[in-house]
C-alpha cells in the first residue's frame, strides 16, 4: 500500500466492473490525447479534428453506417478471438484466416456450380471451413509438437496475403479486368443485399450479432463452454480434471479461424464483389480484431460494443482523409496507440485507490 | 508511556481492510533477547501485523514505539534502517544469481557491487551461527532451508536487532527445522529479539519465550513459556476445545482397490522417477506414503490418478487403468491446491462441478443446469462450512483452509472407491487440519481405499494403518502403523538400511 497525497493505493484481487470501465476509458482518452499530438504535429488542430470526427461519424447517419460496416468483420473476427484467447490459443492470425475466407467465397462465387439460391450459404460455409483450416494448422502444431502458436498464426498471415496476390495475378485474374489484378465480378446471386442508402451488408451483420450471442451462450451456459473457461483460467486445473484439453484448444482454434473466415466472406460478397488485393480486402481487420477482443475482456457480447467502437475509428479515418486531407493510415496510428495504452494500463486494474486524508499529528 | 526496556511496543494497533478488521487493538511488547511467538490460525491477522511492522501498510489506529520512541514506519527501507529484519515465508531471491550477489543486492551500495568486504562479513556471520552455505553457489541449487538461511543472513547483515520470521518452518524438513531453532536460540543469547510467527503449537512451545495468541485480529491471550499449556493455547487459538488424539476405529481392509505392479515411470525431463513400484491399497485402509520430497511421490500420484502413463508395469484401480475412459472415480486432493485444484477465476459453484460438468444433474444434454449447479454448491457450502458462503465467490479469493474444504467437498462427493490425498493439510490451521483428518478416517472406515502422501511423518503415523516409504523411485519399506518405528522410517527415507 502506498500513500499519494490524500489517496491510499492498495492492491486488490477483485476487479469491479466500474474500475474496468474507468481504466479502459482512461486508456482510450490517453490514446486520443496522444493521437491529438500527432494531428498537431501534422499541422491539424486536434480540437478541430476531433470535432469533425465526432460530427461526421456519430452525428451523421451515413458516417455512422460506415462505422457499422467496418464493425462487421471486426465483430466476427473479434468474437472468434475472444473464444481463442479464452481457450489459451493465442491466435494472431485472424487476418490470414479472414483472407482465406475471402478466397474460398470467391472460389465458390466464380467457379462452383451451385444453384443461385444456395450460392451465398455455400460461400459462407466454404469461408468458415477455409478460415478454420487455416487456424487448424497452427493449432495442431501447438498441440502435437509444442510449436509456439503466436509465431505460426502470425506467419501464416503472410502466406495468406501472397496466396491472394498469386490468385489475382495468376489463375483467377478476371477476363474483364483489363490488366488490373483482380477477379471478375461475382454474379448477382453471390452478392449480399445492403441496407438501402448505406453500404451495410446486413446479412453478415445479423450473422455476426447472432454468433456473438451464441458464443456467449456456449461459453457461459453449456458443457462445451465450461472446459474452455476452465482451460482459459487455469490449464493446470483442466489437466488435473482430465478435461479434453486437445479438443478444447482445437475447437476454439477452428471456431476462431472460421469466424474470421466468415468476415472475409462478408467483405468480398458484401463490399467488393470480387477478390482483389489483400490490403484492399482487409485494411488490417484481423489485427484490429485483437484489440476488439482485448477490450471485450473475454466476453463475446462485449465484442459487440468494442467492434462498433473500432469500426467508428476506421470510419473516422475516412473522415480525416476527406475532410482534413490526412492519410487514411492515420487509423493505424490510432489502433497502435489504443492497444499500447490498453496494455500498459492493464496492471492498474488490480489496484484500488481510496480517498483517505492523513490525520494531523498532535 | 512504554515499558522502559522494550525494543518494540505496539499500543492498540488497528488495521482495517474492506469488510474486516484484520488487526484489532493489539498491544504487545518485544524485549531484546526474547523469542516472542505470534500464534494464530490462518487469517488471524499475524501476517497483517507483521506488514505493519515492516512498513508495508500504516496502521489505521494505534501507536508503534521503537526503543521507547514513537515511530511511523513508512516503508520496508525504513524498517530495515531502524533494525527490523523480515524473513519472508517464501524466500525472495534471484534464482539465477549466486548467494553473494543476492546478499549484495540488499546492501546500501555505490555503483559497483561491494562483494569483497561483504564476503568476509558473511563468512564471519555464517561461522558464528554455524550456517553452512557456499556464497558462490547459484540460488537455484539451494534447498528451501538453505534459502531461508540466506534470508536470515541478509537480515543480519542489514543490522537487524529484531528478526521477524514468518511461518519459517512451513518449507522445512524436520531436521532443517531443528537447525533453525538452534540458530534462533543462538540469536536470543546474543541479545537479538525474534518474532516467530506460526500456527504450529509444538514448535512454538519448543522455541518461544513468550507467546501471544491472535484470533480474528484480536490478541486473545499472552503467556510465558513456563505457563503455557498446549491444550489451553489451542483453545485460545481456535476458540474451542481441540482434540489432538485421532480416534480411529480399527481397519477392516477388504479387497484391493489400487494395485501397482512393477511400475516404471519417467518424469517430464525424461529421467526415471519410479523404478519398479509394487503397491496395494485395500478398501477400508489408509496407506501412508512417507518420503523426502522428490523421491518419486509426484509421479506416483500422477500415474495412480491417470495423469501420466507408466513406461512399464500395471496400474489398476478396481481392475481398470486410471487413464481409461471407463475409469473408476478417483478422488484426488492435489499437492498444490491453488495451482492445480481450482480454476481461480471461476466461482465456487463452478469449481465444484469440475469433474461432473458433463453429467446429470449438472448437464442436461449439452446445457448446464445452473439451478442444479448452484443448489449443489449451497448444499456443499453448508455441509463443509465454506467461508464466504456465497457460491458466486471466485475461488481464488478463498483462504487456504476454505479452498481445501472446497476441494474436499468436490472430491469426496459420490463415494469414491479410491482417495489420493497429497499433503492434504499443508499450510492449514488446526481447525482445518482436524477436519481433513476426520474426513479421511471417516471415508476409509466407510470403505474407501486411501493413499495418503505426506512429508509430515507425524501426520502419516497418526492417520495411516500401514506405512510405506518411497526413496529414489522405489518402495524401500513397508510396516503396519502400530509397528512403525520413527527411527527406522527415518533411515528408510534417507536411503539407509533399506
Amino acid at each position: 500500500m502506498r500513500r499519494i497525497g490524500p489517496f491510499l493505493v492498495e492492491k486488490d484481487l477483485v476487479v469491479p466492473a466500474g474500475r474496468l470501465l474507468a481504466v479502459s476509458s482512461a486508456a482510450l482518452l490517453m490514446a486520443f490525447f496522444a493521437a491529438g499530438l500527432v494531428f498537431w504535429a501534422y499541422g491539424t488542430s486536434p480540437v478541430l479534428a476531433y470535432r469533425t470526427i465526432f460530427v461526421e461519424t456519430l452525428l451523421s447517419p451515413s458516417g455512422f453506417a460506415e462505422g457499422v460496416r467496418r464493425a462487421i468483420p471486426l465483430l466476427l473476427a473479434g468474437v472468434g478471438l475472444v473464444l481463442a484467447f479464452r481457450g489459451q490459443f493465442w491466435n494472431i492470425g485472424a487476418e490470414g484466416q479472414l483472407l482465406l475466407g475471402a478466397v474460398a467465397a470467391a472460389g465458390v462465387a466464380l467457379f462452383a456450380p451451385v444453384p443461385a439460391a444456395l450460392k451465398l450459404p455455400a460461400m459462407f460455409l466454404a469461408g468458415f471451413a477455409a478460415g478454420g483450416l487455416w487456424a487448424a494448422v497452427p493449432a495442431l502444431l501447438k498441440l502435437r509438437l509444442g510449436v509456439n502458436d503466436v509465431l505460426t498464426t502470425l506467419m501464416l498471415n503472410y502466406v495468406a496475403v501472397y496466396l491472394v496476390e498469386w490468385l489475382i495475378h495468376g489463375p483467377w485474374r478476371g477476363r474483364t479486368a483489363f490488366g488490373f489484378a483482380y477477379t471478375d465480378r461475382f454474379p448477382e446471386a453471390a452478392m449480399l443485399p445492403l441496407i438501402p442508402g448505406t453500404y451495410v451488408h446486413w446479412p453478415t451483420l445479423a450473422l455476426a450479432l447472432l454468433l456473438a450471442g451464441a458464443a456467449w451462450f456456449v461459453l457461459a451456459r453449456t458443457a462445451w463452454g465450461y472446459p474452455v473457461r476452465v482451460t482459459g483460467d487455469n490449464p493446470e486445473a483442466a489437466r488435473y480434471a482430465h478435461m479434453p484439453v486437445f479438443w478444447v484448444v482445437f475447437g476454439v482454434a477452428l471456431a476462431s479461424g472460421g469466424l474470421a473466415g466468415l468476415a472475409g466472406v462478408g467483405e468480398v460478397a458484401g463490399v467488393h464483389g470480387r477478390l482483389l488485393g489483400a490490403y484492399q480486402i482487409s485494411l488490417g481487420y484481423g489485427y484490429t480484431a485483437i484489440i476488439v477482443a482485448w477490450l471485450a475482456r473475454g466476453n463475446p457480447l462485449g465484442a459487440v460494443l468494442t467492434a462498433l467502437f473500432m469500426g467508428l475509428v476506421f470510419a473516422s479515418g475516412d473522415v480525416m482523409k476527406v475532410a482534413l486531407q490526412m492519410p487514411f493510415r492515420v487509423t493505424d496510428v490510432f489502433n497502435g496507440l489504443i492497444l499500447f495504452f490498453l496494455i500498459s494500463t492493464e496492471r492498474l486494474l488490480y489496484y484500488r485507490v481510496r480517498w483517505a486524508p492523513e490525520r494531523k499529528e498532535r | 508511556m512504554t515499558e522502559p526496556n522494550a525494543l518494540l511496543t505496539l499500543k492498540n494497533v488497528t488495521k482495517r481492510f474492506p469488510g474486516v478488521v484484520a488487526v484489532d487493538r493489539v498491544s504487545l511488547e518485544v524485549y531484546p533477547g526474547e523469542v516472542h511467538a505470534l500464534l494464530g490460525e490462518n487469517g488471524a491477522g499475524k501476517t497483517t501485523l507483521v506488514s505493519l511492522l515492516y512498513g508495508l501498510y500504516p496502521p489505521d489506529e494505534g501507536e508503534i514505539f521503537w526503543r521507547g520512541r514513537r515511530v511511523r514506519i513508512r516503508s520496508p527501507q525504513e524498517a530495515i534502517r531502524m533494525g527490523i529484519g523480515l524473513v519472508p515465508q517464501h524466500p525472495l531471491l534471484v534464482r539465477a544469481h549466486t548467494v553473494l550477489e543476492n546478499l549484495a543486492l540488499g546492501m546500501p551500495r555505490g555503483f559497483l557491487f561491494p562483494t569483497r568486504g561483504l564476503e568476509a562479513r558473511i563468512a564471519e556471520l555464517t561461522h558464528h551461527y554455524g550456517f553452512r552455505f557456499d556464497p558462490h553457489a547459484p540460488v537455484w541449487q539451494l534447498s528451501e532451508g538453505e534459502k531461508q538461511r540466506v534470508e536470515i543472513v541478509r537480515a543480519l547483515l542489514q543490522g537487524a536487532r529484531l528478526l521477524v520470521l514468518d511461518e519459517p518452518t512451513s518449507v522445512l524438513t524436520p531436521q532443517e527445522a531443528r537447525e533453525l531453532f538452534k540458530v534462533i536460540r543462538r540469536m536470543r543469547s546474543e541479545g537479538e529479539a525474534v518474532i516467530f510467527i506460526s500456527h504450529k503449537l509444538d514448535e512454538v512451545l519448543e522455541v518461544a519465550d513468550r507467546i501471544s495468541v491472535l484470533r480474528k485480529g484480536r490478541l486473545v491471550g499472552q503467556v510465558t513459556r513456563a505457563e503455557a499449556d498446549k491444550a489451553e493455547l489451542a483453545r485460545m487459538m481456535v476458540g474451542r476445545q481441540v482434540s489432538f488424539e485421532r480416534t480411529k476405529p480399527p481397519a477392516r481392509p477388504g479387497e484391493a482397490v489400487l494395485e501397482l505392479a512393477g511400475v516404471h515411470v519417467t518424469n517430464d525431463r525424461g529421467l526415471p522417477a519410479l523404478r519398479g513400484v509394487d503397491l496395494r491399497v485395500r478398501a477400508g485402509e489408509i496407506l501412508g506414503l512417507a518420503g523426502v520430497a522428490g523421491s518419486g511421490q509426484r509421479e506416483l500420484v500422477e500415474v495412480v490418478t491417470g495423469l501420466r502413463r507408466p513406461e512399464r508395469g500395471e496400474v489398476r484401480v478396481l481392475g481398470r487403468a486410471p487413464w481409461s475412459r471407463r475409469r473408476a472415480r478417483i478422488a484426488h486432493i492435489p499437492e498444490d491446491r491453488r495451482r492445480q485444484g481450482v480454476a481461480g477465476g471461476l466461482d465456487l459453484a463452478e469449481n465444484l462441478i469440475l469433474h461432473d460438468y458433463g453429467r446429470p444433474p449438472f448437464a442436461r444434454g449439452p446445457l448446464l443446469d445452473r439451478r442444479a449447479v448452484y443448489a449443489f454448491a449451497r448444499e456443499q457450502i453448508a455441509r463443509y462450512r465454506i467461508d464466504p458462503p456465497d457460491p458466486r465467490t471466485p475461488a481464488r479469493l478463498l483462504s487456504g483452509g476454505n479452498l481445501q474444504k472446497l476441494i474436499l467437498a468436490r472430491e469426496l462427493h459420490g463415494e469414491p472407491p479410491l482417495i489420493v490425498a497429497v499433503h492434504p493439510t499443508y499450510g492449514l490451521d488446526v481447525g482445518a487440519t482436524e477436519l481433513v483428518h476426520e474426513l479421511l478416517i471417516e471415508q476409509s472406515r466407510g470403505g474407501a481405499a486411501v493413499l495418503l502422501v505426506s512429508e509430515d511423518l507425524d501426520e502419516v503415523l497418526a492417520l495411516a494403518d500401514r506405512v510405506a516409504v518411497i526413496q529414489g523411485g522405489r518402495i524401500v519399506g513397508e510396516v503396519p502403523a502400530e509397528a512403525a518405528d520413527r527411527e527406522r522410517i527415518g533411515l528408510w527415507m534417507a536411503g539407509v538400511g533399506a
